[in-house]
């Protein structure tokens, strides 16, 4: 289990960071493989793709949107704790006004989609 | 509160060792470093642990309580309780003498070598250096001088774990005192010594130095002040160099 001393909210986002990071990477290649269907194998791309109508697969979506929304967000997390020398409650305020401004605007599109 | 607490206790020295199960009587009011003293006075006086001030200012108390660096001699029971139980060893991150008493020769060099000695700019026969209260570099140094070098963040910090070259919270702390320090001349020989292998860059901010310092100081800001001067000045000589 999570030791003691790893108990809070910092060190979790450093470990979801970490973790969303490799599964991303280890993603990639499979990402770029059924890219190149579209070149070398058309129809399989085609049945691939149909795939995506699964709720299974629906599901597989989110988590991968899930993971790179949080590895962007935790990017951001860190250029803004280590190059902006900026006080906590600051931080807070350009934290919570990014999110709002995500927000407003991922809700904008999900209407225009 | 009344009633028997149950406590166990790292015994061992070096890296042999295990925990051992004591019965220490429940009180009102009672830190940690009473429950220790209480077993080392009452049930067995061969305990080995290290304390001086009792008050939170010498910083020599410093004990993994429940699996949390903590300075014991503010710590009271009743915050950290888990279960009736406590579970008290030596600080991570550093080699153990005996019990609960760490060897701290590790931290301390680390101290020295990220900048612990104070380079002055002028001799004691020049005047005195004026410095503003409210100058920006000042207020930024202050903001860590209340270490008081117990260790905690360096037992709290996974990086130390990783990598024994690594200098540390603490240390990089102290340097980031120094290079806002307007007394200190050589600024660029500090940044250039915390900037290299085991420096500064080598932090993945995990924050936990700043949680768990019980000063509340915030080495995690200071060592991204260090990355950040150390950028700007990399970034400085490359446009020189040009």
């Amino acid at each position: 289990m999570l030791k003691p001393h790893r108990h809070h909210p910092l060190w979790l986002a450093y470990m979801l960071h970490r973790l969303s990071g490799l599964a991303l990477a280890l993603f990639l290649p499979v990402h770029f493989h059924v890219l190149s269907m579209a070149i070398t194998r058309p129809e399989s791309l085609d049945h691939f793709l149909s795939l995506a109508a699964n709720p299974m697969v629906k599901l597989m979506e989110f988590g991968l949107v899930f993971l790179l929304a949080v590895h962007f967000f935790g990017g951001l997390r860190l250029l803004v704790l280590e190059f902006l020398p900026w006080s906590p409650g600051q931080k807070s305020l350009a934290a919570a006004s990014v999110a709002g401004a995500f927000l407003i605007s991922g809700t904008f599109l999900l209407r225009a989609v | 509160m009344t009633g028997m607490l149950e406590v166990s206790v790292w015994r061992g020295s070096g890296e042999e060792g295990a925990y051992e199960s004591y019965q220490v009587p429940a009180r009102e009011n009672q830190t940690v470093l009473d429950v220790v003293s209480w077993i080392q006075q009452s049930v067995d006086p061969s305990l080995t642990y290290r304390y001086a001030c009792r008050v939170g200012m010498c910083g020599s108390c410093a004990m993994m309580v429940n699996g949390q660096p903590r300075w014991t001699c503010r710590t009271h029971v009743k915050r950290v309780l888990e279960r009736g139980g406590l579970r008290v060893g030596p600080l991570r991150n550093l080699p153990v003498i005996k019990d609960l008493a760490a060897d701290m020769d590790p931290f301390f060099d680390k101290w020295v070598k990220a900048g612990g000695v104070h380079p002055p700019s002028r001799t004691r026969y020049q005047p005195i250096q004026p410095v503003r209260p409210d100058d920006p570099g000042r207020v930024e140094a202050n903001k860590a001088i209340e270490c008081i070098n117990c260790s905690v963040c360096y037992a709290a910090c996974d990086t130390v774990t990783g990598n024994p070259d690594y200098l540390g919270p603490a240390a990089l702390q102290r340097a980031w005192t120094l290079f806002n320090d307007a007394k200190v001349q050589d600024r660029q020989a500090i940044l250039d010594g915390v900037s290299g292998a085991g420096g500064c860059h080598n932090c993945h901010s995990q924050g936990s130095c700043t949680r768990f310092c019980p000063n509340e100081l915030d080495p995690l800001s200071a060592i991204a002040g260090l990355k950040r001067a150390s950028a700007r000045s990399f970034l400085k000589q490359r446009r020189q160099e040009c």
